[in-house]
């Protein structure tokens, strides 16, 4: 049986024992529905570890309640909350082979040894970890390590799934195969489940929703669409990818003025004329030419990144900007001091509230 | 604070058996680790129920006890230098340099840990006795006597340079050798290597082992009081022979305090200055290097005078071996059974009562010393450094001042316990529980807290967690632990010596007995039974250790 989250004013301050203290976590409001997954997203030290280290019971709230469907379970201590986590490190029992650790939890309920036999083999064979059930975990590698934590998780049927970093230790191409197998696990199992991570590539790709967490406190909570194309605050739109953020200035009639040209931006449309605007202009999201565009430039810098080229452009009266120019192989390289022409895609320019 | 402390009570409330237990160990580490030395303290100062430092001043004014103090630290000054010298040219010589036969001469270096204390004492009066091998079969001498301050620094030597080799292995183990290889790369001879670079860094460690030889020096009873004579006073045997001697409670004690300052001190500086003060160059890379900077000649050198003290160590207990199959010593040199046969008819009780004492201790000893150190490092209660630093306390205490606090803390209601085996097994818990607590802790501390969590998360209570978890992956220290649990109770006499009784006696106080009644024989073939014991035990706990977690090595090493 999996539950909704409520998560009501939570605060977690840390006291040192010299008396001086931390907010690492402060006022945090949240509802994840039934079987969703939802990432906490942050750069490190925002406090969503600790948010999630809450929630397992292992850090006791200053402040807030949180509730696991009706049932308030501040008080319960984390051997009986049901929840399943993930650790960073595995934390993958180093004594007992990969049977044994996925056993772990159905043998302290004190299951029957055929219905523990049944269950633990269903997921080892779901997690791809079947031929490995008699291996101790020093003989695995990290991506089998961290199929055994997940699969120990898996087989309580737990109420709430909890993901710490899960994938921080695995190399790139792994944490990709990974993430995709952990989402369609996921669904499969219907389990609530809270994700944190400071990847937002990874969050993009797993989340029903996505928490942005900076300094303690939510910065903006949505689907990853939503948080990508219409970032809250510039710290969001800063931390979910690469962005220029453009001083403009609006007209009328839904456009912006950006170093005295025009820009057709129907978002601004309900804006007050003369009014100053910050834009969030993504770097893929600009179009590059020698010849044609809005706006006027001179290339700085030129990065050769495999599948894209980045460019560090000058542009005339805006500011330096980050261009990505796709498919560089068929159109050719641009070198330091080129002038170039900039236009950016209005659909995908953002204005900041 | 207060808020902080009530906060973490009501999280160890959430799990009644842990917070039980721990009310237990605490109140069990006041009445047997702090209330006996209380009781010394007090008796010090108080004679027929009023206060008075009339003991401290008689014993500064009488010659005896300030020669007995004077001596005390002499001896444990001198033997801490020599054996810190023997024990790290030993550490040298056996973790840096290239040499044959490296594991045999560890083994034998680290013979005197695991035998009574008396085992150099019985060897030394066999060879330089009055009767002596040595001194009377072969240089003839009549008017030579061991007893005094030579003979006590002889075999004390002998006795601890073991534990200063085993602090300095680990102190050099750890220095990482490609230090050496950069100071000799940019120019230093290695002359200049050694005394600019390898010897600083294991400076603390050579302070840390002197300050431990220093306390163990202080604190030793058995070797003064066979080897000292009446000339040499020193204060562990004059505190025994002023309560027994004189029945003096008050005088004991007071003596007593005076023997646990000095160690007292030196444990002060061991613990919380130099063990701050610890170079550990581990760069998670293989060092097992061989040291570049001894020339030939004095690498031989050096592995000569290991091999000295090994044939030394190897010469004592064959001094022992041939001394417990020999007639009389001295006279009679015609082999035979007679002391072992005494041992195993007249001694029988003693035998016994040791085992069944050790037997008791043993298990109680380690697991509650690996459940503090558990609680210790994994769970946050007010008054947790006052635990810590309680349990560990005993290490430093004299058991001399144990013995006498003992006696002062239970002889009466509510704690009577005088003459029972219950006297004896607490006191070596209490006594013995330290080195596990904190090879515990230092194991504990290495291994990432989440694999602890990850028990908990999946279901498991704090003590589950402890037993099915802690407890097989800090397996080594737990082993550790029961080792020396295990041979200290068989070896140990300070303490013991004032709680044995008719009913429970003990094979050590049995071996002094032989000694002090000139029977060496049968004190050799006692010592002989101990050390064979103490070796099979050692087997048996090994082996089980190994069984019940199959991945020792594996977790040691992660």
């Amino acid at each position: 049986m999996t539950d909704s989250i409520r998560i009501v004013g939570v605060e977690k301050v840390f006291t040192a024992p010299d008396g001086s203290s931390v907010a690492a976590v402060k006022n945090v409001n949240l509802e994840i529905a039934a079987g969703k997954l939802v990432t906490l997203l942050g750069p490190s030290g925002c406090g969503k570890t600790t948010l999630l280290r809450m929630i397992a019971g292992f850090e006791e709230p200053t402040a807030g309640d949180i509730f696991f469907g009706e049932k308030r379970i501040n008080d319960e201590p984390p051997n009986k909350r049901d929840t399943a986590m993930v650790f960073q490190s595995y934390a993958v029992f180093p004594h007992l082979d990969v049977f044994e650790n996925v056993a772990f939890g159905l043998r302290l309920r004190k299951l029957p040894k055929a219905e523990i036999g049944e269950r633990v083999g269903r997921v080892l064979d779901q997690t791809g970890l079947g031929p490995y059930a008699r291996r101790s975990p020093n003989q695995l590698s990290g991506g089998q390590q961290q199929r055994v934590a997940l699969a120990r998780c898996l087989v309580m049927e737990p109420r709430v799934l909890l993901f710490d970093e899960p994938l921080s230790n695995l190399d790139a191409k792994l944490r990709e195969q990974m993430r995709v197998e952990i989402r369609e696990l996921q669904q499969r199992f219907g389990i609530t489940s809270i994700y944190v991570t400071h990847d937002q590539v990874e969050a993009m790709s797993i989340s029903d929703e996505i928490v942005v967490m900076n300094a303690g406190a939510v910065e903006q909570a949505g689907t990853p669409r939503t948080i990508c194309a219409r970032p809250a605050t510039r710290c969001v739109a800063d931390f979910v990818g690469k962005a220029n953020f453009v001083e403009a200035t609006v007209s009328a009639g839904g456009a912006v003025e950006i170093a005295g040209r025009e820009l057709k931006l129907p978002a601004t449309a309900g804006r007050q004329a003369g009014a100053k605007v910050t834009l969030v202009v993504r770097p893929e999201a600009v179009r590059i030419d020698a010849k044609d565009g809005l706006l006027s430039g001179t290339v700085k810098r030129a990065m050769f990144l495999g599948s894209v080229v980045e460019y560090l452009v000058a542009v005339d009266g805006a500011g330096d900007w980050l261009v990505d120019h796709p498919n560089p192989a068929e159109t050719g390289l641009l070198k330091v001091g080129d002038t170039v022409r900039l236009t950016p895609s209005p659909a995908s320019v953002h204005a900041l509230p | 604070m207060a808020r902080n402390a009530r906060t973490e009570l009501r999280l160890l409330a959430r799990d009644p058996v842990l917070l039980v237990l721990l009310v237990l160990i605490a109140a069990s580490v006041a009445i047997f680790v702090v209330y006996p030395l209380v009781r010394v303290l007090l008796a010090s100062v108080q004679v027929d129920g009023s206060w008075t430092l009339e003991g401290y001043g008689e014993l500064a004014g009488r010659r005896l006890y300030r020669n007995a103090l004077v001596n005390s630290l002499g001896v444990g000054a001198v033997v801490g230098v020599v054996s810190v010298a023997v024990g790290y040219v030993c550490a040298f010589v056996l973790t840096r340099l290239d040499v044959p036969g490296k594991t045999l001469l560890h083994y034998i270096t680290m013979l005197p840990i695991v035998s009574p204390p008396f085992v150099s004492a019985v060897s030394i009066l066999f060879l330089f006795g009055f009767n002596g091998l040595v001194t009377r079969q072969i240089l003839g001498l009549s008017d030579f006597s061991i007893y005094g301050f030579h003979g006590v620094v002889l075999s004390q030597v002998f006795t601890f340079a073991p534990i200063a080799y085993l602090s300095l292995r680990g102190v050099l183990a750890s220095l990482s050798p490609t230090l050496e290889d950069a100071a000799l790369n940019i120019g230093a001879s290695r002359w200049q290597t050694f005394w600019k670079v390898s010897f600083p860094l294991s400076l603390p460690g050579i302070a840390s082992a002197f300050l431990v030889v220093f306390i163990e020096s202080m604190a030793d009873f058995g070797n003064p009081l066979v080897l000292a004579g009446a000339a040499f006073p020193m204060l562990a045997p004059q505190a025994y022979l002023e309560i027994t001697g004189s029945f003096n409670l008050s005088r004991g004690a007071t003596l007593a305090i005076v023997l646990l300052i000095p160690s007292m001190t030196a444990f002060a500086i061991q613990r919380y200055y130099l063990a701050k003060r610890q170079y550990i160059t581990v760069t998670g890379k293989p060092t097992a290097s061989t040291s570049k900077i001894v020339s030939d000649p004095v690498k031989w050198l050096l592995y000569g005078l290991v091999l000295f003290f090994a044939l030394l160590v190897a010469a004592f207990y064959a001094v022992i071996l041939v001394g417990a199959f020999t007639k009389v010593w001295g006279f009679n040199y015609a082999p035979t059974l007679a002391h072992f046969i005494y041992v195993f008819q007249v001694g029988l009780n003693s035998v016994v009562d040791t085992l069944i004492v050790a037997l008791v201790s043993t298990p109680v000893s380690g697991l509650l010393g690996m459940l503090v150190a558990f609680l210790v490092v994994r769970r946050v209660f007010p008054g947790r450094t006052a635990l810590e630093f309680g349990s560990i306390l005993s290490f430093a205490v004299p058991g001399t001042v144990v013995g006498i606090g003992y006696i002062l803390a239970f002889n009466t209601p509510p704690f009577l316990l005088t003459g029972t085996l219950a006297i004896l097994v607490l006191c070596f818990v209490f006594r013995y529980m330290p080195v596990g607590i904190q090879s515990g802790i230092a194991v504990l501390r290495q291994i990432d807290p989440s694999i602890e969590e990850a028990a908990q998360n999946l279901g498991a209570s704090s003590l589950t967690t402890f037993r099915k978890v802690t407890l097989p992956l800090i397996a080594p220290a737990f082993f550790s632990g029961l080792v020396y649990a295990f041979v200290r109770a068989m070896t140990a006499i300070s303490a013991a010596i004032f709680l044995v009784s008719a009913n429970w006696n003990l094979m050590t106080v049995q071996i002094l007995n032989q000694v002090g009644s000139g029977r060496l024989g049968v004190a050799a073939a006692f010592s002989i039974v101990v050390i064979v014991i103490v070796l099979i035990a050692i087997g048996i706990i090994s082996l089980l250790v190994g069984r019940w977690s199959r991945h020792t090595s594996m977790v040691r090493f992660q």
